[in-house]
């Protein structure tokens, strides 16, 4: 590992300043993901601000649904009553990701900052238009399995590694940023980015700028839940496709719903048109089915993950009807 | 150049820079120290100055003991326990945090020790695999290891042994599907997973204290 300066900070304030000071440094929580592309030579920040100080490790509930401070680690997000009881949706997304020993360390702005898996962003012998612009993109006459079939573009087809955004941008979350000129906030479902033509950008976080936190609208998504993760081995692995789905049903009515996937895109891709068209429908795998078919609309693969074309609308289905009960 | 760093640490103000910064203000200097024996003497000691500025103190307990060092910044927690405390029991597998053979407790929560700096674990108290036992007694998740086989060649034990009892401690240990999820990021090259499955289920309804 290149060796780098080392700063621990212990309000947000100091961190945004000492980051100000250091544009080529990088905040440090869990370093799960950092450390690793930093063995790497993937990324090499000339200074590391530690903010795991930072009094951002609260969930709270409020008046209008629930707050979760970004240094919160992901088992307790998990394992958290609040969460388990009210948003059954997120602590299932959780538990499929990584190993238990990194959701001991992953923090839930770590989570959402993490870069892709793409095995050509991480091999530095490789062409990345992320890692290296206008070096090329490797993986799209490459070895594409784990890639996108949505949102791609001709530099980058790499898909985002989270489960956890995946829920969060299923239930309508919120991103709560503090930086230089303050403080702001952002949908879930705009935080991240397509890659278009400039792919090293993976979000819409402004340089000198720090999530503090996220919160999800409160909501009546508690028993028809499922989130469907389809992986290389039963447990610890990306997902190849995932599924969340959340359903609010009167009596065989869908009265609301909301459908987001991973691992096909850059960003958690929210199926909006199928949740339209399931909306005041009655709850049947036909009925699914058409919605399957609406949410593939304008799905492109690349080889290697053909595959995908098949199993999405596969997973989407088993998702709604699981979650349907 | 080692002899730039020489002249530049007489002046006090670069204790408290950078190393970066200090390289780069130091290169002006660089023409004066070429001929100056004095300074070609000093700098046999430049490697030791060198590691003294990238050093960081750090306070941590592992084991019960409490240590007081200098580490630089990219030593993680793994190295840090292998090379400066020579505990050597916990594993360097993948290096990356995807075997778990590196797996240690930070404030009684398992970790992968390889994706950890040792300067972030400050005032924390670490438990490894020579933690565990109580003098010549072993832990009671060593002693099922050995008494169902829940290894082979071993490499990868120490790693599961800290994650098993962490993995009951949660109470994820309820069933064998249970057992498996949550033990999942420690990777048995030998295939001894149900004969680990076993030891962790039996230590589990063993009743033991942890």
């Amino acid at each position: 590992m290149i060796n780098f300066e080392y700063t621990r900070v212990s309000s947000v304030k100091a961190a945004i300043d000492v980051l100000a000071k250091n544009p080529t440094g990088s905040f440090i929580a869990g370093g799960t993901n950092l450390i690793d592309l930093m063995k790497r030579g993937v990324t090499a920040p000339s200074r590391l601000i530690d903010i795991n100080n930072l009094p951002l490790k609260q969930i709270e509930e409020t008046k209008t649904g629930l707050s979760i401070g970004a240094l919160v680690i992901n088992s307790d997000v998990e394992e958290n009553d609040i969460v388990q009881k009210k948003y059954p949706l997120l602590a299932m997304a959780l538990k499929a990701g990584a190993s238990a020993q990194l959701r001991n360390m992953a923090t839930v702005g770590g989570n959402i900052m993490q870069r892709t898996r793409c095995t050509y962003f991480h091999d530095t012998a490789m062409p990345c238009n992320k890692r290296e612009p206008g070096s090329g993109c490797g993986a799209l006459q490459g070895y594409n399995r784990m890639h996108a079939i949505f949102g791609a573009s001709d530099k980058c087809i790499a898909v985002h590694p989270s489960d956890m955004c995946i829920a969060l941008a299923a239930l309508d979350a919120t991103v709560h940023i503090s930086g230089p000129k303050g403080e702001r906030k952002i949908l879930f479902t705009n935080f991240h980015r397509l890659p278009g033509d400039t792919p090293g950008k993976d979000n819409t976080l402004l340089k000198g700028e720090i999530i503090a936190g996220v919160t999800i609208p409160e909501n009546n998504f508690i028993k028809n839940i499922y989130y469907l993760k389809i992986r290389d081995r039963a447990s610890y692995a990306f997902a190849l496709v995932s599924v969340a789905a959340a359903l609010e049903l009167s009596g065989e009515t869908v009265k609301n719903v909301r459908l987001a996937m991973g691992g096909v895109a850059h960003k958690p891709w929210r199926l909006t048109e199928a949740e339209k068209f399931l909306t005041g429908k009655r709850v049947s795998k036909e009925t699914f089915i058409q919605a399957a078919e609406i949410a593939m609309k304008g799905a492109k693969a690349y080889g290697h993950n053909n595959f995908k074309l098949k199993m999405a609308p596969a997973a989407i289905v088993e998702a709604l009807m699981k979650a349907a009960g | 150049m080692s002899k730039e760093k020489i002249i530049h640490c007489k002046n006090d103000s670069c204790l408290h820079e950078g190393r970066r910064d200090f390289l780069k203000k130091s290169s002006a200097l660089a023409a004066l120290a070429v001929a100056s024996p004095a300074i070609l003497k000093a700098a046999e000691d430049d490697e030791k100055i060198a590691a003294w500025f990238e050093k960081i103190p750090l306070q941590i307990e592992v084991n019960g003991i409490a240590h007081n060092l200098n580490v630089e910044p990219r030593v993680t927690l793994l190295d840090f326990l292998r090379e400066y405390l020579h505990l050597t029991g916990t594993k360097k597998g993948c290096d990356h945090g995807q075997c778990g053979a590196c797996t240690v407790h930070a404030d009684g929560k398992r970790i992968n020790s390889c994706l950890s700096l040792a300067v972030m674990n400050e005032g924390k108290k670490i438990t490894t695999i020579e933690g565990i036992a109580k003098g010549d007694k072993l832990h009671p998740m060593q002693e099922a290891f050995i008494r169902h086989d829940g290894f082979q060649c071993g490499y990868c034990t120490p790693g599961q042994i800290m994650s098993a009892i962490a993995c009951i401690k949660e109470g994820h240990a309820n069933n064998e599907d249970e057992v498996r999820e949550f033990m999942s990021g420690n990777i048995c090259r030998c295939g001894a997973y149900p004969n680990i499955a076993d030891a962790i289920i039996e230590v589990k309804n063993g009743g033991y204290e942890l």
